[in-house]
């Protein structure tokens, strides 16, 4: 055979190029005159100008595409069982994918969802396959990932928690901040939610931590699945940041929009750190038992990923569109992990309540402490006793934590993140429509006063969002014993005893907890608690609490 | 010793048995069978909702107090949305399977013929269908697909909105076929004009009650209605008429293979999706409290989504005439679909019973007015 000749330049039969077979599928829509489409999804901004489609991507070569990545996966995953990984990997890490797993599907689907409202919304057809796709990406996300957890229920030692997964997404304090994510993508302002708060920022600028910095933390755990499904994800996730920028270039178009752009970026650069670095932070953290210096740390990689990659090159030119960008947030998000320990003070949160959880968290030893020590200087004055005293208190009998006498002071559960308060210095309480709220810092406090409002700086914003529900877990079950709590959440194994969370990493029957072992303590709501004192008290609680505590040693 | 210090050798099932350890399904909900489908354990309660497990209710709403999710977005009511299971099972692994196959499917019968130089031997009439007609009906199927899309926002649950989703997915697929296909045979065929399909969907008398039909589904604002309009009114009564009733059964006479295979992805999809809606309406009409009220309402689309889609079956009739070699008759395909949408009515319990024909006697034209006006009086006695 000549060169360069091959099988298939002799069969295959010229086809239409692809910037023409593009343009003839966004040829397939027509504007109706018989009927006329109401606007099924709310927003307040102005759109005319039509997105371009930046991919130029058919459905044709689109399923094939997903289906090779599909089977590399599932290959993988079988592979990865023949080479018998649950044998070598770290249950710390497994706990945490208890949490992590219990979240993710739904934000998925939520962004399948909201593919709706961008499909109808936009102008034109041309970015039509685009967000098709991506309904069909997060469908994919969504259920590949239960695929994986179920994957590791059945093969990971310790499978209470995955077995309950999506009850428990449904009662824990944890997932409820996981589902103030999801929820966003959908619900409220459409372009604020499906377009600025997904795409431009979830998408753009956190997948990065989410989808690749923590794969890479698994594998130096012995999990080579979750960096497998992950980053095949991910590999969708450059198709949807084209759709979310394409989109932003139409809605930058009308200068009216420029206002609520500034609000919406706003809120979502700052929920997105609040939510995404608290969980995320905390499982690359926490979560691991590799502790080699070289390696870099979640501050490290939120410098690279987040400040040097998004906000130096996606948010920054935004500014020669006449958007103006909060830099001061960007910087303060950055400073409240590397300055005022954001992630180390979440981590010390989810060890505190660890009965309340449906993952176990084991203690910090000494090999982790020299870790943090070299990584964030001044860690262990601050946290290395609080973890001494963890330990100390993980066999069953002990006091629960919560409880001890450690100097810890539970903390407010932030009204629009749904984090807790725990940079104690930045706490900020207001009043919205006569009722007190509590935030963990000014940005919080303005995006639920401000932003999450029926009108913004003096304009109508009626198809803004709402915060709704039972926000704050505390207040559930303010004034019930522990036990009751765990067993209404149903957070305990098959015995009818024997808690789902641990607090340590024993798989021996004699070291795990019951109920019996932390009935007789109370939970209480601190908003609550804050609503019924006097102005007087609540200003000197609000004092003291910015104080913040020293941990005492047990 | 601490209780962080206790090593285990390996973290693999079985490696220690403690309570729970033997857990290894997820047990929070009740399967359909005897035992939980994997398209089950990866699809059912992802959508939470507060009946259920969702302790702290929705957490954001729209600004009308709206919820994430909401039951009021139908005038559909059941006691268990959660009662539903999809009949094909899908999700994305068998979903993307399915489409590759088919992809690849239409890509060989493609190359395949027109390697074998099959266009250029359609017959010159039957070009012209392809071109204006088969060019026109793609429109239909985009039309449905973007409806579908934005359907499946709505759902109480994640069954719902994902057999929803994955029937837009085929949809918007098949609506993108049939624009390359035409695009790749016509590159082939000397004149052919792709922009003539859009001409006739728009402004073709022929395709305008079609187009009507679309639009009307298209602007739906229950999204129930949508689902319902789509597979168990369209379909039945255009989508199939015009794909099996006219193009399958033509084409091969015209001396075209390609077109019929590329078309029978379409009426695959169909099946798939026809059982989805079938058993999701039929649960409906089934249930102990809304059942009658369901019935009520699912009539009345019936009648408004019936009228429209008859009105646009009737239209198409002259395009049985067009080919050359007549294979097929529009009374037979019409009388195929009457039975079929009446069968589908009777699976899920509603009255879809439509009026026959009127009989043409010898050397009477049926033009498609007066058959259409004399279908639409007798369906309205």
């Amino acid at each position: 055979m000549p060169d360069g000749l091959t099988l298939n330049k002799i069969t295959s039969q010229k086809g239409i190029g692809i910037t023409e077979a593009a343009r003839r599928v966004a040829d397939l829509g027509w504007t109706p005159s018989y009927v006329k489409e109401a606007m099924a999804f709310p927003t307040d901004y102005k759109i005319s100008k039509a997105p371009r489609d930046p991919m130029k991507q058919v459905l044709r070569s689109y399923f094939p595409m997903q289906e090779e990545k599909d089977n590399r996966v599932y290959g993988a995953l079988d592979a990865a069982l023949r080479g018998d990984m649950f044998r070598n990997v770290e249950p710390r890490w497994i706990e945490w994918m208890k949490l992590f797993l219990a979240i993710i599907p739904f934000p998925e689907i939520s962004a399948a969802r909201s593919m709706a409202t961008l499909g109808q919304l936009a102008p034109g057809d041309d970015l039509r396959t685009g967000f098709t796709m991506q309904m069909i990406d997060e469908f994919r996300h969504s259920t590949i990932q239960m695929n994986l957890k179920k994957w590791y229920m059945e093969n990971y030692i310790d499978p209470a928690g995955f077995d309950i997964t999506e009850k428990a997404f449904g009662k824990c304090y944890a997932t409820t901040i996981g589902r103030q994510f999801g929820e966003a993508f959908l619900t409220g302002d459409a372009i604020t939610a499906s377009n600025i708060y997904l795409q431009v920022v979830a998408e753009t600028a956190f997948t990065n931590t989410l989808f690749v910095a923590m794969p890479s933390e698994a594998a130096r755990n012995g999990d080579y699945a979750l960096p497998t499904v992950f980053l095949s994800v991910q590999s969708d996730e450059s198709r949807h940041i084209g759709n979310g920028h394409s989109m932003l270039m139409s809605v930058l178009k009308e200068p009216d929009n420029h206002l609520l752009l500034e609000r919406d970026i706003r809120y979502s650069f700052w929920q997105n750190h609040m939510i995404v670095d608290a969980a995320i932070g905390t499982i690359i953290e926490y979560g691991t038992k590799h502790r080699d210096k070289n390696k870099e740390s979640y501050a490290e990689l939120w410098h690279r990923w987040i400040f040097e990659d998004y906000y130096r090159t996606y948010m920054l030119p935004l500014e020669k569109y006449g958007i103006k960008i909060h830099h001061d947030d960007v910087h303060e998000a950055f400073d409240s992990i590397v300055k005022k320990n954001y992630v180390h003070k979440i981590a010390q949160f989810f060890s505190a309540g660890w009965w309340a959880n449906f993952w176990r968290i084991e203690a910090m030893t000494e090999r982790d402490f020299e870790w943090f020590e070299s990584k964030y200087p001044g860690w262990y004055d601050e946290f290395g006793i609080w973890w001494e005293n963890y330990a100390k208190l993980s066999k069953p009998g002990s006091v629960p934590i919560t409880f001890a006498d450690t100097g810890y002071v539970y903390p407010h559960r932030c009204w629009s993140s749904l984090v807790p308060c725990v940079i104690r210095e930045d706490f900020q309480v207001d009043e919205v429509d006569g009722e007190l709220y509590t935030y963990a810092s000014e940005v919080d406090r303005w995006t639920h006063k401000e932003a999450f409002a029926a009108e913004y700086q003096g304009r109508p914003t009626p198809a803004m969002g709402r915060f709704s529900g039972r926000r704050q877990w505390e207040e559930v079950y303010d004034g019930w014993d522990l036990a009751d709590a765990i067993q209404d959440m149903g957070f305990v194994r098959p015995d009818g005893k024997t808690l789902v969370a641990q607090p340590h990493l024993s798989f021996e029957e004699k070291d795990m907890w019951t109920l019996d072992h932390v009935r007789g303590h109370t939970i209480r709501s601190p908003l609550l608690a804050l609503r019924e004192m006097t102005p007087q008290q609540r200003q000197a609680h609000v004092e003291e609490y910015r104080k913040g505590f020293k941990i005492r040693r047990v | 010793m601490t209780m962080q210090e206790t090593d285990t050798k390996s973290a693999a099932a079985g490696a220690k048995a403690f309570p729970g350890s033997d857990s290894r399904r997820y047990n929070y909900f009740e399967p359909k069978g005897r035992k939980a489908t994997h398209y089950e354990d990866v699809t059912v309660d992802v959508q939470p909702d507060p009946e259920r497990y969702l302790l702290q209710n929705w957490i954001i709403s729209f600004g009308d107090g709206t919820p994430t999710y909401s039951k009021d977005w139908t005038a559909l009511k059941c006691m268990d949305w959660h009662g539903f299971r999809a009949p094909d099972q899908e999700w994305e692994r068998t979903h993307y399977q399915r489409q590759s196959t088919i992809v690849g499917m239409i890509q060989n019968v493609v190359e395949n013929a027109r390697r074998a130089g099959a266009p250029q031997r359609f017959d010159k009439a039957w070009v012209a269908v392809l071109q204006n007609h088969v060019g026109a009906f793609k429109h239909a199927e985009y039309g449905l697909g973007t409806a579908l899309m934005r359907a499946q926002r709505y759902g109480y649950t994640q069954m719902v909105n994902n057999a929803i989703l994955t029937n837009a997915s085929y949809k918007l697929r098949f609506a993108q076929d049939l624009t390359l296909y035409l695009a790749e045979v016509g590159s082939d065929i000397g004149g052919f004009d792709l922009d003539a399909g859009k001409a006739h969907w728009l402004d073709d008398p022929i395709w305008q009650p079609c187009r009507e039909a679309v639009e009307h589904i298209r602007a739906a604002t229950d999204f129930l209605e949508q689902y319902f309009a789509v597979n168990l009114v369209f379909e039945p009564l255009v989508g199939e008429l015009f794909r099996s009733g006219f193009v399958m059964q033509v084409a091969a006479a015209q001396n075209d293979f390609s077109t019929p295979s590329v078309i029978s992805a379409a009426e695959a999809d169909y099946e798939r999706n026809l059982a989805n809606a079938v058993e999701l309406f039929a649960l409906l009409l089934r249930d102990p409290a809304h059942g009658e009220d369901n019935r009520t309402m699912l009539q009345s689309w019936f009648t408004h989504h019936g009228g429209l889609a008859v009105k646009a079956a009737l239209q198409l009739q002259p395009l049985w005439s067009l080919p050359r070699v007549k294979a097929a008759s529009f009374a037979d395909a019409f009388e195929r679909a009457r039975d079929r949408v009446a069968a589908i009515g009777r699976e899920i319990g509603i009255d879809a019973d439509l009026p026959a024909l009127p009989p043409v006697e010898v050397g009477q034209v049926a033009t498609p007015a007066a058959t259409a006006a004399a279908v639409t009086d007798a369906a309205a006695e």
